[in-house]
């Protein structure tokens, strides 16, 4: 168990490297002076040379390489070009919104979608069955931006159930807060459904051919306690490993629901940044939805012995 | 699963899938000649004007054709799509093989690169390089080919690996054939049936993915037609012109229904064993 523990901690830090190396130089791979593209178009002659200095671009790139990480690690992510602001700030605010949405909509994908995969899988070749595929890849094909705005065209304008512009936190009104986040979290709850009906089926069907679950049957177990006791708990572990790739597949794709919402989240600073050209608020949000990816990534297989003890030893 | 694809009615996903496959690259590739107006030619007096004799569905917000726009989209789509397609293909299938071939630490290092590659969400390393690039066609297809070479790596990889120690790839070897030519003639060819499934899955994925980053404005740049600016630039006009809405996002679904039914028919057709998720 500490082996598979330790194994897994230690597989993560390659990827965090890996990933930091990718966003350190993709900044020095902007044609012009990291210095002046680091400050904006408006900077002046001495703050470019005081930039560099502060970049300590003359020392040799390992050494620029590592000051930025010991810089990062200290939670420094540098200031925004536009407005001066320290970005790590910036970044947690915008966080909350996204992550509100991605964690909401996965919990409510994973309550619809993991049942019906698995009354699929049971009633195996069904109408029931070819219904519940028939809408999983349906719902699979749909792009998450424009189903997000059919439901905002449908509930939003037609309908008028749900503001549709504008966003308010939580902390100041839960309520009128909760009305903004029905409808991103609508879209991306049935955008996701579609994947994890089809993992959540197809892993109970490999389950429900293996021996003990025919021996459990023989025993006279009712069926529920079959499905329930012995077939879920196998059936559910790959549908778990899933589950950690479509959180950062998310957060990483957030922009686009955010777009289509009008919502302050992390995903639309990107974008924004990326517009304004205001450097460090790209570099920070790449890092920080990367480092949170392979963060979820890395405590759901550590979660994962509990549905396959097999995994551990 | 094996039981799964018993039922699964393969034919119907083939002919759904193929048909709307080929009506794609029928539009792509001879639409243009078919429609009457030019995507980019402005009409301001049919401004967002709904569907009519004369623009069968509707203009949009500078009176520009939408028929026209979305055929015009379909070959922009397509384009990058193959283009982007064949560039992660041709970079993982020579990576692939090298580290599939090599073993040892070659190998190690070479997955340990790529899993770390893989841990990056496609959309957000393409963000990244858009950022750095600036938003263009060229673009976006070295954006999206290098964010999908991992997924090839490991899929050739893994079929290499169970290739290479074969009778008949071992046969070719004691007759005296160079490695490379063993490679070329005996692994490569065995390796099709797996590389077409994952081409046709990520020809889809490719779609979605400039579609969302057209969407953002960090794809296809306007006034060039393509499905996610067009439903970017008619977002303000919802509720007077929803049709600009409703007919690119159609396309884009549709299209993306008949590549994954497409997928897994080719996938119960070709490569059994690959697991359909």
């Amino acid at each position: 168990m500490i082996r598979f523990v330790a194994g897994r901690v230690l597989w993560a830090i390659p990827t965090i490297f890996v990933v930091s190396i990718a966003v350190f130089s993709m900044m020095r791979m902007i044609p012009g002076d990291p210095a002046a593209v680091m400050l904006g178009d408006l900077a002046t002659p001495d703050q470019v040379a005081a930039m560099r200095d502060q970049m300590g671009m003359d020392a040799p790139i390992i050494v620029q390489y590592v000051r930025w990480i010991e810089q990062i690690v200290a939670g420094d992510f540098g200031r925004s070009i536009l407005t001066n602001d320290p970005v790590l700030p910036l970044m947690l605010e915008r966080f909350s919104v996204s992550a509100s949405i991605v964690v909401l909509a996965v919990l409510f994908a994973t309550l619809i979608a993991v049942p019906a995969g698995m009354l699929a899988a049971w009633r195996q070749g069904s109408f029931v069955d070819i219904g519940t595929v028939g809408l999983a890849t349906l719902l699979l094909s749909i792009p998450s931006f424009w189903l997000g705005l059919m439901i905002l065209l449908v509930f939003g304008l037609y309908l008028k159930w749900f503001p549709v512009i504008g966003y308010v936190s939580f902390a100041t009104d839960p309520w009128r807060a909760a009305t903004f986040l029905v409808m991103p979290v609508l879209t991306l709850t049935l955008v996701e459904i579609g994947v994890i009906i089809r993992m959540a089926r197809a892993s109970a069907i490999e389950v429900a051919r293996l021996e003990y679950i025919t021996h459990a049957r023989a025993k006279g177990l009712s069926e529920a306690a079959v499905m329930w006791r012995h077939a879920f708990k196998n059936a559910f572990a790959p549908t778990w490993t899933l589950l950690g790739l479509i959180l950062g597949g998310l957060l990483g794709g957030i922009a686009v629901t955010e777009t289509v919402f009008t919502l302050p989240g992390l995903g639309r600073l990107l974008v924004d940044a990326i517009y304004a050209r205001d450097y460090p608020i790209v570099q920070g949000c790449i890092l920080l939805i990367s480092a949170i990816y392979v963060l979820v990534n890395l405590i759901v297989d550590l979660c994962y012995p509990f549905f396959d003890p097999r995994i551990a030893r | 699963m094996i039981a799964a694809r018993s039922h699964r009615r393969p034919d119907f996903n083939a002919a759904f899938g193929g048909t709307v496959v080929a009506m794609l690259l029928f539009a792509a590739l001879f639409g243009p000649g078919l429609v009457h107006y030019d995507p980019l030619a402005l009409d301001l007096m049919a401004r967002l004007q709904g569907p009519s004799a004369t623009h069968l569905l509707g203009a949009d917000e500078f009176g520009r054709d939408l028929l026209s726009r979305v055929v015009h989209g379909a070959r922009v789509s397509v384009t990058i799509s193959v283009l982007t397609v064949c560039l992660a293909m041709a970079i993982g299938i020579v990576l692939g093989t090298v580290a599939g071939y090599a073993g040892g630490w070659i190998d190690r290092l070479a997955m340990l690169l790529n899993d770390s590659l893989l841990a990056f969400p496609g959309l957000l390393l393409a963000l990244g390089i858009m950022a750095v690039f600036g938003a263009s066609v060229g673009a976006i297809i070295i954006a999206l080919g290098l964010a999908y070479v991992p997924a090839v790596v490991r899929v050739m990889r893994a079929s290499v690996m169970s290739l290479r120690e074969r009778e008949f790839v071992e046969a070719s070897r004691v007759i005296g054939n160079r490695e490379i030519t063993t490679m070329l003639r005996h692994v490569l060819p065995n390796c099709i049936a797996p590389l077409t499934v994952l081409a046709t899955t990520m020809f889809g994925w490719v779609i979605l993915s400039e579609t969302a980053l057209s969407f953002l404005g960090l794809g296809v740049p306007p006034p060039a037609p393509s499905w996610g600016n067009m439903l970017a630039a008619a977002r303000p006009h919802i509720v007077q012109a929803p049709y600009l809405i409703i007919v690119p996002g159609l396309c884009v679904s549709l299209t993306l229904l008949g590549i994954n039914m497409l997928g897994d028919a080719l996938r119960d057709w070709l490569d059994p064993k690959m697991q359909a998720s």
